[in-house]
């Protein structure tokens, strides 16, 4: 029989508030250990929880960006169990009436193009941080992270492969970072993930035992462990056996996942409505406001991209992947307007300097006016494209402007007929073999005589004169 | 409306409490009588009646999102019953 996955993704995304989502704590990542307490978020009695504005304001861009629809009201729930990390013994989140629901994402996966509906995004507070390492037979507790506010984004299990997972999550991180609700960095966690795998005979309606896998924290590992356990339930079922429904891990130096061992019974959170919580409304005009201030959105300025700047879809999708790179490259034609060229050099030069890392781009000294005036200098002919990359360079690691680099490293392009004609004859003088060889009708032997004049030149001369002035008197007999 | 001496025993470790055997049963025969006594609400039709979740209709405030400090780690563990360093130190929770 043949299989197919059903996969659904639960994604936590930690919203970039200064303070903590029911009291006033700083959120800041890194701080001394439970330095950022306060009687609320370490479950004293006797306290309320007041709800942060911008945090709800958050919750709503990320929902209104992935086309939720938004409840007029809704509710904060209890989610009871015990563990150390939780100081309540509840944690307060949203279940029967969440803050908005029926959204989707449309996702790419092997140049297909596929809606992934999204079940509801909701509010929540995140746990504080066990460490297990630091000593032998105790954990130790840190509370800073405890009430930090979250988004959970649930998406309906209509993701049938890792591949898919994979560019599903890109996208939502992508448009995260994008409207400002989340920075996006899974390595500190601030979006984490959670994955729902079942296996079902290829169209079956009906779902099969599913398994969780639990806070797997880089796109590689999601793809890696969902690989693995839709492999291990495919030869589970293939052999005659029974899938467990359960939590598992991924273990991500063997690449496999496991069961995770808990003294916990089986998850029965008995949810009931918060009663310190007074229900949310989320005014309309509000959030129309809210909405009329969302940037355009990735997928939007991919389209318009290959539209107005008339580069091809693979650009765009590379440019846009991430807001700071497209805005970098929009900066840029402001003072250069050849957008291939540009799109050229950020994929290449720039990105390949910010080892991938488009984010970094924000900060990167060569900004866009300073890379504008490289481009021109190539097309003014001051230096040819090979020079330019090392003047690229040069910038670079001394943070220099182009034409700086250019006149201190004297590397202006020769232009100049006689001075290049000069070094033609020398080299034609001193190669007769390749020279009648080439007469003969070896054509090719062109990209010697190049090398050997740009040899000569030191990468100087302007290349399309050299390539002119050797034919003609290469073939002058 | 019986309930089992199963159901009260799953309530309880979920609240982490401990009964003796004659406990579970006395709990459930009164566990079932006050389920009872709701149940005779049901009599009533309330299919038109929007739940109550709350008192008083409100909606919630709002807070601004302002970072105020308010303990140290010295306080915030000064009632910890077990502290190392700046963390609450707790029983070991998973197994190596």
């Amino acid at each position: 029989m043949e299989y197919e996955a059903v996969i659904g993704l639960e994604v936590h995304a930690q919203l970039l508030t200064e303070s903590k989502i029911f009291c006033s704590c700083s959120t800041k990542f890194g701080a001394n250990p439970n330095s950022q307490v306060c009687p609320i978020c370490l479950g004293m009695p006797g306290v309320l929880p007041v709800l942060n504005e911008r945090a709800l304001e958050y919750a709503i861009r990320a929902a209104l960006a992935t086309q939720c629809e938004i409840l007029a009201k809704s509710r904060f729930a209890r989610k009871n169990y015990f563990y150390p990390d939780l100081p309540k013994g509840y944690q307060i989140s949203q279940y029967e009436e969440p803050l908005s629901t029926n959204g989707s994402l449309e996702v790419e996966s092997n140049g297909l193009k596929k809606k992934i509906r999204i079940r509801r995004i909701h509010l929540e507070e995140d746990a504080g941080k066990l460490i297990h390492e630091h000593s032998q037979n105790l954990s130790h507790l840190d509370l800073n992270r405890t009430g930090v506010p979250l988004i959970e984004i649930v998406s309906e299990p209509d993701i049938a492969s890792s591949e898919e997972a994979v560019s599903y999550l890109k996208k939502l991180r992508s448009i995260l970072i994008y409207i400002g609700v989340c920075d996006g960095n899974m390595e500190e966690g601030s979006l984490r993930c959670d994955a729902n795998v079942s296996l079902r005979p290829k169209g079956s309606q009906e779902l099969g035992t599913k398994t969780e896998i639990k806070n797997v924290n880089s796109f590689k590992f999601v793809q890696k462990a969902l690989e693995y356990e839709i492999r291990r339930q495919l030869s589970l079922l293939e052999s005659g056996g029974k899938i467990v429904q359960e939590t598992r891990l991924f273990d991500s130096t063997k690449g496999i996942t496991f069961p995770m061992r808990s003294k916990e019974e089986a998850h029965d959170y008995r949810y009931f409505p918060d009663p310190d919580l007074l229900p949310v409304v989320a005014d309309s005009k509000w959030v129309e406001d809210i909405r009329s201030s969302l940037p355009e959105l990735p997928g939007a300025r991919h389209k318009r991209f290959i539209e107005e700047y008339k580069i091809p879809a693979y650009d765009s999708e590379v440019l846009t992947a991430s807001k700071e790179v497209a805005d970098y490259f929009e900066d840029c034609l402001k003072y250069y307007d050849k957008p291939k060229t540009v799109s050229n050099w950020i994929m290449t030069e720039v990105l390949r300097e910010l080892k991938g890392e488009g984010e970094g781009i924000k900060t990167f000294q060569i900004t866009p006016e300073k890379l504008s005036e490289l481009l021109k200098l190539i097309d003014d002919g001051t230096i040819n494209g090979k020079i330019a990359k090392d003047v690229f360079n040069e910038m670079v690691s001394t943070n220099k402007r182009a034409g700086e680099v250019v006149a201190e490293k004297g590397v202006m392009q020769i232009s100049d007929l006689s001075e290049i004609e000069e070094v033609i004859s020398r080299i034609i003088e001193r190669n007769p073999d390749e020279v009648s060889r080439y007469r003969a009708g070896q054509e090719k032997l062109i990209g010697f005589f190049v090398g050997e004049v740009m040899k000569a030149t030191r990468g100087k001369a302007n290349p399309k004169l050299v390539n002119e002035i050797l034919k003609n008197k290469l073939s002058e007999s | 409306m019986r309930i089992s001496k199963y159901t009260v025993r799953h309530v309880a470790e979920l609240a982490r409490l401990e009964f003796k055997e004659e406990e579970l049963e006395k709990f459930a025969e009164q566990l079932g009588n006050i389920l009872e006594h709701i149940e005779e609400l049901n009599e009533l039709d309330t299919s038109n009646v929007e739940p109550t979740f709350h008192v008083l209709d409100l909606s919630t405030p709002l807070r601004e999102d302002v970072v105020e400090p308010w303990l140290n780690a010295d306080e915030a563990l000064e009632n910890a019953p077990q502290r190392e360093e700046d963390f609450f130190a707790v029983p070991k929770v998973i197994e190596d």
